[in-house]
């Protein structure tokens, strides 16, 4: 090869690099086989602690569900994984067709118009979100009512303070209020009046961005039916592993008159010249290889695969499955909401307020009472006063279809014990 | 071949997956929740079987290209071989399985991971630290400069610009607009590089940084780095580094050396991570001493072999993602990393760059080469000279697919016209380079004799070329209301009609 590009060595193809920034070797371990790498890496991991499923009863905002095998059999085809951004429409039909599926299921869930190809995670959503409506309103303050993911709202702070937004904590939306964000559930796991709050949004001239979970719309009323103007959420719950927080997929939809302030990839139908329907990149003029510095996201790409995860489980479950899911997860956190409030010294937090399958509760001596829980090989609750002074002492419990019966009287026993 | 919607093959008759039962007896949600918060009719989510479902999923992957199958010379996006160890390593139950707030005690081998990661990232661009956070090479741009905003900030000096040259992603520009800053562009030279009289006239105190990718995006090592680093540091401004092109030269040189105060990896294009068919992926980003004290919260810290996250970082911009980022693409970039070596890597750069010269030099005759070489690991050639006979760089694109190779990057860099840009990676063997040039020598024939069948061109895929114009017209009818036909999702089509004729309040209950 060398000889054909008309050079005698390496260096040669080099030259341009002064010879000052050369470097002799990288001070890392030399390269080793497949065997010893995985037995390297297999260490790594046998020195954390896996919990069974049925014994995590911890969420906020990654949950443990059951995932059906033709999740991995789908996102494990090397056609779909190691394919690239689909810049090629002709040759990427697979890739973009599935997201287009994505774009319907989600906007199906939430009953928006539009929903784009995904974004990163459920707080990104929640900032690029916020951005669109300072771009929409003009407006350069935004508002989180009650217990929005704390992660979000850092998130959103960070995003915020380069673009001069406000991130305030209320439900009083004012003159420059340019969003009303909030979680249903919150943060805790408790109903919000997502009616009232999008309403109060609406009067003061803002929009109302309800941050959603995707499972709970198989119950809920979706943010499209109480006419919040955005949808965002987390898709972890569809089919994703844990995998210590990510990749996860982050989705968002609006009403048609926001859909050209939408950040990240759209794809629509187009056809070919024999009439066939094919499946392109759309309105790519919003996008950053376009506008550039005028452009009001600098996303380039998506989670593809983890909202083909998402399809492939909401196609899975259909919208009975899903519902099925969503029943047993409340049926089952209720039981538990039941059981633990009789314990000594236990009380709901919120006894007065509705919940789905996640719970805040009241708790003597709370980080005894987990250790307590890991000893016998449980997961229990979130400890959330950690990032709140006002709920010191009180745990996050969570149910979904993996926490069985007899995987809920094990936790009770324990706590009795 | 095209596969019909999910929602086209959906039957109402297809029963539900047999799921768990609440076993348990407690109300329901519609017995305890006011009608009001309830859902009026059941989500439309579509209805099929299991092999519905599998077979559906695998007709679309067959409609794909993808790096298992195809060349993928894709300039600026590196897009190499994906080692099936990464993905069995990733899916690990001791990685996959664990719960973000699990206790830093139970998770030891993950914060091991990270912190291994870090090193050896460090090692390789040539930094102090690194955040693992920014979950893409976008995400990681972005981040960068909110922690360069926060150094000035620090000095409470007022820089509000970023300098970015014209042959720059447009990522680059977009992120630093995001921040907060106002964009300059810098003019290249006719050799490709970045013009230093320019940069010069552009330099002022209300510089805060000069956001380069070296190689250059037109596969060119900026000869006069150097300089250009002493020019940007003498006015108190840091230089930036956009790490879509580290793979031209790991064990080579290194950012850090040439005086990058901060260099964004991508993980998905040197570190091997699988693209997804546009993610997810990884954009770490280094940052020499500096810098530090703004990393995003949380940071892993090693202390007595016992590893921490560390949130108190009272400088910090902040947290840019949720949790520790897309850990799971971090758990197959080390396993790349551990498998290769620094020699590995080393390695892997020079055969980048050797590949890239091999390809220039087969193609030189077919299509024009603007810039002299030799280049890096890409390099960046024009259609131009295919101009009278009214081919354009996008009829090679579609002549390529037809020819079972994905096409090149087209139309970027903006600075040259009708450009090609050439990334073979090194993952790629002779033969394969030697079968694509003969491609393109094939393509570039028959541009000469008979164009026009190039523009009927691709005829063996799935599809032909898709209206793009007609597609983006109905898209407008559709958000101005003069269309029901949605475009960007599907509708059934009674839906349709039914919708345009009059909103009819749902009251089934599911």
């Amino acid at each position: 090869m060398l000889e054909t590009i008309g050079v005698r060595s390496m260096e040669d193809l080099l030259v341009d690099i002064p010879q000052s920034l050369r470097l002799e070797s990288l001070q890392l371990p030399a390269g080793l086989s497949e065997f010893e790498t995985m037995a390297q890496v297999s260490a790594l991991a046998a020195r954390n602690r896996v919990y069974p499923d049925r014994l995590t009863f911890r969420g906020g905002g990654v949950y443990r569900r059951f995932i059906p095998a033709a999740v991995a059999a789908v996102t494990s085809k090397p056609e779909f994984y190691t394919a690239y951004t689909p810049y090629q429409a002709e040759a990427s039909q697979g890739t973009l067709q599935a997201i287009f599926e994505f774009q319907t299921l989600i906007a199906e869930l939430t009953a928006l118009d539009v929903a784009n190809a995904s974004l990163y995670d459920g707080a990104t959503a929640v900032a690029e979100a916020a951005m669109m409506a300072y771009v929409h309103t003009g407006r350069n303050e935004v508002l989180v009512a009650g217990y929005v993911h704390p992660e979000y709202v850092q998130v959103l702070k960070a995003f915020g303070e380069g673009r001069g937004i406000k991130v305030r904590k209320g439900v009083d939306p004012g003159k420059k209020t340019a969003a009303v964000i909030f979680q249903q559930p919150d943060f805790l796991g408790l109903l919000v009046d997502a009616r009232a709050l999008t309403q109060a949004a609406h009067d003061a001239g803002a929009l109302a961005i309800a941050c959603v979970d995707p499972i709970s719309l198989a119950i809920l009323a979706p943010p499209g039916e109480y006419g919040a103007d955005i949808a965002v959420g987390e898709g972890q719950q569809l089919g994703l592993q844990p995998s210590l927080g990510g990749p996860h997929v982050g989705f968002i939809a609006c009403h048609k008159e926001l859909v050209r302030k939408l950040p990240g990839r759209l794809v629509g139908t187009a056809h070919d010249a024999q009439g066939r329907r094919g499946f392109v990149l759309a309105l790519a003029a919003r996008e950053q290889h376009i506008r550039r510095e005028k452009a009001t996201s600098n996303i380039c790409t998506n989670h593809s695969l983890c909202a083909l995860a998402a399809s492939v489980y909401l196609t899975y479950m259909g919208p009975y499955g899903l519902r099925q899911v969503a029943d047993v997860s409340f049926r089952r956190a209720h039981h538990l909401a039941e059981r633990v409030a009789r314990l000594p010294g236990w009380e709901l937090a919120f006894p007065e307020r509705q919940f789905l399958n996640e719970f805040p509760v009241r708790v003597p001596k709370a980080p005894a009472v987990l250790r307590k829980l890991a000893r016998k090989g449980i997961l229990g609750g979130l400890d959330v006063g950690r990032w709140f002074r006002e709920l010191r002492g009180v745990l996050t419990f969570t149910c979904t279809e993996v926490n069985d019966a007899r995987a809920i009287d094990q936790l009770l026993e324990v706590l009795a014990g | 071949m095209t596969e019909p919607l999910s929602f086209e093959l959906s039957r109402p008759a297809v029963d539900p997956p047999r799921l768990p039962e609440a076993e348990v007896d407690s109300p329901g949600p519609s017995d305890v929740l006011p009608q009001a918060a309830l859902r009026s009719r059941p989500a439309g989510l579509p209805r099929l079987s299991e092999p519905g479902i599998m077979r559906h999923y695998s007709r679309m992957a067959s409609l794909n290209y993808s790096i298992s199958e195809n060349f993928y010379p894709l300039g600026s996006c590196t897009m190499k071989y994906n080692p099936v160890a990464n993905e069995v390593a990733a899916a690990l139950p001791g990685f996959a399985a664990l719960h973000p707030y699990q206790d830093e005690d139970s998770i030891q081998g993950a914060l091991e991971l990270m912190w291994r990661l870090e090193r050896a990232l460090c090692e390789i661009v040539g930094v102090e630290r690194v955040t693992l956070q920014p979950a893409a090479g976008a995400h990681g741009e972005w981040t960068a400069l909110r922690m360069i905003a926060a150094f000035h900030d620090s000095r409470k000096e007022n820089r509000t610009e970023v300098l970015v040259p014209d042959s720059a992603h447009g990522t680059n520009p977009a992120s630093a607009a995001l921040s907060g800053f106002h964009v300059v562009e810098v003019k290249s030279g006719a050799d490709g590089r970045i013009s230093l009289g320019d940069l010069e006239s552009k330099l002022s105190p209300r510089t805060a940084a000069l956001m380069l990718t070296n190689p250059n995006t037109l596969g060119l090592f900026e000869r006069e780095i150097l300089d250009i680093a002493e020019m940007v540091h003498a006015t108190g401004a840091l230089l930036y580094y956009d790490g879509a092109n580290l793979n031209a030269f790991m064990g080579i040189c290194r950012p850090g050396d040439m005086g990058f105060d901060a260099v964004h990896m991508n993980l998905h294009k040197t570190f091997t991570t699988p693209h997804g068919g546009g993610g997810p992926g990884a954009g770490p980003v280094g940052v020499k001493a500096d810098l530090v004290p703004f990393l995003p919260t949380p940071t892993v810290e090693r202390s007595n072999g016992h590893l921490t996250f560390d949130y108190r970082r009272p400088q910090s911009i902040g947290r840019v993602r949720s949790f520790y980022g897309n850990f799971g693409m971090l758990v197959r970039a080390y396993t790349y990393i551990m498998a290769m070596g620094g020699d590995g890597l080393s390695q892997a750069s020079q055969d980048a760059v050797l590949s890239a010269n091999y390809l220039r030099k087969l193609v030189e005759n077919d299509l024009e080469m603007p810039h002299e070489g030799p280049c890096m690991h890409e390099f960046v050639a024009s259609a131009h000279n295919l101009h009278d006979q009214g081919v354009r760089a996008l009829d090679i694109a579609k002549a390529l697919l037809d020819r079972d190779f994905y096409s090149p990057t087209v139309y970027f860099p903006l600075v040259v016209p009708e450009a090609i840009m050439v990334e073979p990676t090194e993952t790629e063997s002779k033969a394969t380079l030697d079968a694509f040039a003969g491609a393109v020598k094939e393509i570039v024939g028959l541009a000469r004799t008979d164009p026009q069948a190039l523009h009927r061109e691709p005829a063996r895929l799935p599809v032909g070329r898709l209206d793009e114009v007609a597609a983006a017209r109905r898209i407008n009818a559709y958000l101005t209301g003069q269309s029901q036909d949605p475009i960007l999702r599907w509708k059934a089509p009674s839906e349709q009609t039914a919708e345009a004729a009059e909103r009819i309040p749902h009251e089934t209950s599911c």
